[in-house]
């Protein structure tokens, strides 16, 4: 579970369509970004994807190897695993999704209070977020997961608690940097309000590393939501996560290797998206910084 | 053996470098020689090729991407283009010396300066590390640092850009060699500083005999220690002289030019300093004919812009310029504007 | 000495770090949303069973007094009392520390004896095959959940093969032949995870390394190919390598949570996982306590190898 701390220069998304023009012409961001959304649209469409019901289970179906009917095989209870693939993409992709949002709605502000007012509350903000960053990441969620119960949503609100530093950092040192900019500055001497150049100046120079920073978090989420289900600390049975699936068919594994194979392959391929998605992003942005005006 | 063979020979050497327009001449067939207990200065200005073709010389092209086109290099007797870089090796540091122009990033930040001349001598001379640091001490001794012993034990970051320098020189002379390379070593650093480095340099070639093959763009330099001088425009070498017949009767308008922006020279011929007008084409658009000739103020439609202009003999020295003959008595006169 | 003196200041400047991470760590009851005494006292419990609950989590004192007796206690090496076992958390996690620590140690040798060389090649090779491989190969590495490739190298190399056991751990005192063996698979297992992090960055330093002036003075000093690289580059693209180490270090420490269970090893991860199921809340704290000031102490290490690395830090 790790997440490359972005060097966080101020830079804002520059206009859509150059973004756009310059994202399309990464050949391997563009492939990732088109696989993702095969795997969203997957997720969404899932009841008319999916060849049999997920949580049907056959006594007679037990273990069985990949076939036309079963196209990964059948679990221990006798179900099919391809369409529990399907239905699981669900719950690891919203899960990812609560995860990087409790992240950033906790570290967006932190960030922008610590960078922008600077002094004593800069300090004390940035000691506690290194300490709390001094805990390894899942053992810390495992730990919050251990004080609120286990359960998907808990699981998904320690990975936010856990990786709201990391977006704090991010935003902080946006921040930072845009505030010594002289437009910041003849904002203030002329008495505009902090609230406002907070939303005009600072905020978009800071969302250029800020979605970066969130795209890889969203697959670093991911791979951190399937450790805890594995564990059986997230995703409660009868649910079921990419994570959760794993965890189930890996004491089968000798019988029937395949429902393993499959959701580590399903989890990795969309990780890898996530991760070249965000590298194309951060590409594509370019040494923009603008004013909100 | 022979005393009479150049200690160093570069003949019709060309060097390319990869570019977004394939394959750049940056050095073409330039050819010039070292000879023993001798001091050459190679002059020009950035983008005529100096630097690369003494780094091409030892074998340094390679590993920045380029390549020797073509030519010969003989150095004591040996040919070193083709050579293996283990052979090579053997050489460069040892029976060639070489110093570099930027004092502050050429010494690794973390060794101490006593290590890095140690190891050279290690290197070549095989010697214990107890000895090779006593060495290391004396050249650092010989470079006039004082407190050598103590000194030694320091790092590059905690001597001073001239100091560092000098730590430099110390290293290229440590396995006292028979050539020493200086790419524009007094460059980066202030002018008094200049003077003392340039005096320990000549300093050391006379004690030792070394031959030392100088690059610069300041003809300040040249005429303080140059015995023969070789001027370089374009990836070509455009003029070579002893040092007396340069300065008083240059044979190329661009050396003259070059002349004519120095203080000192001007003064004497009576006007003011006149820097030359434009600047160095890039390697991959030369002009046609002369590569001097848009710059030239002596430029003749049709003879300095058709055709390439070789280099020739003339008096003590060789010149590339279509109008060597006729223009021999005018330079090196006040510089009337044409 | 001037050495030492560096040492002494980053020593002292950990202190700090250590007393909020333990702040943190006390608070972490406090923070977290939801009620601690009903997860201890688990579903349908009656209120009186949650009051208990509360007062064994000592929460029905007053926050200062609680803060006071818990430093206390933490200062005297006392993390408090295991809720299932009765017995002292310090002591259960002093006993599996040795299995952790042997994981963790095993891991990034792994990944420094895989990523080193890689990325050293690569950066020498630049645009060869080797170097392609490696930048995408390493991209899978990072994306690839570690625990993934630990369950295929399981399937693989211990079920299908029978090369090496599949689970346990065997303590050194006991039998240092068995204890490697069971080692080699957890350790890859994690060691790739941090092999293809740390091969990007040692390829990235080395590149920019390879490209400053003192290595053509090397060069031109007649050094060997290997001196140069290995004597010279290294030394100097050590620092951020050593840095993105640390923080992989960090990272191995929450991966022991996954693999020990993979792996069926007795290990502080395994400590915690079960910890939560049997709502053990003071093994808990300890674990993270501990492991948190693990990682302060390996920042700390890093931190002192710098002066190594660069001299110009020992001055300053």
């Amino acid at each position: 579970m790790s997440a490359t701390t972005v060097n966080a220069p101020a830079v804002a998304l520059p206009p859509t369509s150059t973004f756009l023009q310059r994202f399309c012409r990464n050949r391997t961001a563009m492939v990732a970004a088109i696989i993702l959304l095969a795997i969203i649209l997957i997720a969404i469409f899932a009841p008319y994807i999916a060849p049999h019901d997920p949580a049907r289970s056959s006594l007679r179906a037990i273990l069985k190897p990949p076939s036309g009917t079963y196209w990964f095989g059948s679990d221990d209870l006798g179900r099919d695993v391809a369409s529990r693939l399907i239905f699981a993409s669900r719950l690891s992709l919203v899960a990812s999704l609560q995860a990087v949002a409790i992240a950033l709605v906790i570290g967006m502000p932190l960030g922008l209070i610590a960078g922008y007012v600077g002094g004593w509350v800069d300090t004390i903000i940035s000691r506690c977020n290194d300490a709390l960053m001094s805990f390894p990441a899942l053992i810390l969620a495992v730990v919050i997961v251990g004080l609120m119960g286990p359960s998907l949503t808990n699981a998904m609100t320690a990975i936010g608690l856990v990786y709201a530093p990391r977006i704090m950092r991010v935003v902080r040192g946006s921040t930072l940097s845009v505030r010594e900019e002289v437009y910041v500055r003849a904002a203030r001497a002329t008495g505009c309000s902090d609230a406002r150049i907070i939303i005009r100046h600072v905020l978009p120079n800071v969302t250029g590393p800020l979605v970066v920073q969130a795209t890889v978090l969203m697959g670093q989420a991911l791979l951190a939501e399937a450790g805890l289900s594995f564990l059986g600390l997230g995703t409660q049975p009868p649910e079921a996560s990419w994570g959760a699936m794993l965890g189930t068919a890996f004491p089968y594994m000798a019988q029937s290797p395949v429902p393993t194979i499959a959701a580590g392959v399903v989890i990795s391929v969309t990780v890898l998206c996530f991760n070249l998605i965000g590298d194309g992003i951060r590409d594509s942005v370019g040494r923009m910084r603008r004013s909100g005006d | 053996m022979e005393h009479d063979t150049p200690l160093l020979e570069v003949r019709d050497l060309s060097v390319q470098f990869p570019s977004p327009h394939g394959w750049l001449t940056v050095v073409d067939k330039v050819s010039f020689s070292v000879g023993r207990n001798d001091i050459v200065c190679v002059v020009g200005e950035s983008g005529s090729g100096k630097s690369v073709t003494m780094q091409a010389a030892v074998g340094l092209v390679q590993p920045k991407g380029g390549r020797i086109r073509s030519g010969s290099v003989r150095f004591d007797g040996q040919e070193l283009v083709g050579m293996g870089n283990r052979q090579l090796n053997r050489i460069r540091g040892d029976s060639i010396g070489f110093i570099f122009q930027e004092p502050m990033s050429s010494l690794n930040p973390a060794y101490t300066v006593g290590e890095q001349i140690a190891e050279v001598v290690r290197r070549h001379r095989g010697l214990s590390r107890a000895d090779a640091w006593k060495r290391a001490v004396e050249a650092l001794d010989r470079v006039h640092i004082a407190s050598a012993a103590s000194r030694a034990a320091e790092y590059p970051h905690q001597f001073s850009g001239g100091m560092r320098q000098r730590v430099m020189i110390a290293m290229s002379i440590a396995c006292d060699p028979k050539l020493l390379i200086a790419d524009e070593p007094t460059t980066a650093l202030d002018v008094t500083i200049q003077a003392r480095i340039l005096e320990l340099l000549r300093e050391l070639q006379r004690d030792s005999g070394m031959s030392v093959l100088f690059i610069t763009h300041d003809l300040g330099v040249v005429a303080d220690i140059a015995r023969h001088v070789v001027v370089m425009y374009g990836a070509q070498v455009v003029e070579s002289a002893d040092v007396d017949n340069l300065f008083g009767a240059p044979r190329h308008p661009y050396t003259s030019g070059l002349l004519g922006a120095m203080p000192q020279v001007a003064l004497e011929r009576g006007h003011d300093p006149i820097a030359i007008p434009g600047t160095v084409a890039q390697a991959h658009s030369w002009p046609s004919g002369c590569r001097f000739n848009p710059r030239c103020i002596y430029r003749q439609e049709g003879t300095c812009t058709t055709d390439a202009v070789p280099l020739e003999q003339i008096g003590g020295g060789l010149v590339r310029c279509a109008r060597a003959a006729e223009l021999q008595s005018t330079l090196g006169r006040a510089m009337v504007t044409a | 000495m001037n050495a030492l003196r560096y040492l002494a200041k980053r020593a002292v400047s950990t202190v700090p770090m250590l007393l909020l991470v333990g702040l943190i760590t006390f608070l972490l009851i406090h923070i977290t949303p939801g009620d601690p005494a009903s997860v201890v006292a688990g579903e349908n419990a009656s209120d009186a069973a949650i009051e208990d609950a509360r007062r064994r989590l000592g929460l029905d004192k007053p926050f200062l007094v609680q803060f006071w007796t818990w430093l206390v206690a933490v200062l005297h090496g006392e993390l408090g009392t295991s809720f299932t076992s009765g017995k002292p958390v310090t002591d259960l996690i002093l006993d599996r520390m040795p299995t952790t620590l042997s994981l963790t140690a095993g891991a990034t040798l792994i990944g420094l004896l895989i990523a080193v060389p890689l990325g050293v090649f690569a950066a020498t090779q630049r645009g060869s095959w080797l170097d392609r491989i490696t930048i995408f190969g390493t991209s899978l590495g990072i994306a690839a959940p570690e625990f993934f490739i630990g369950l295929l190298l399981v399937l693989v190399v211990a079920l299908q093969l029978g090369w090496l056991p599949a689970t346990g751990y065997i303590p050194f005192s006991e039998d240092p032949m068995e204890w490697a063996l069971r080692l080699v698979l957890p350790s890859i297992t994690l060691g790739l995870g941090v092999a293809a992090e740390l091969a990007r960055q040692v390829r990235g330093a080395m590149i920019d390394v390879l490209s400053r002036d003192y290595i053509q003075t090397a060069r031109a000093k007649g050094l060997s190919t290997a001196s140069i690289i290995i004597k010279h580059g290294l030394k100097n693209a050590a620092i951020p390598v050593v840095t993105v180490l640390g923080l992989q270090i960090r990272r191995l420490l929450g991966g022991t949570v996954i693999v020990e269970q993979i792996f069926a090893m007795n290990g502080v991860g395994s400590l915690a996982v079960r910890a939560v199921f049997l709502r053990d809340l003071p093994v808990l704290l300890g674990v993270a306590l501990t492991t948190a000031v693990i990682v302060l102490l390996i920042n700390l290490i890093v931190d002192m190898s710098y002066g190594y690395f660069d001299p110009k830090v020992r001055a300053g």
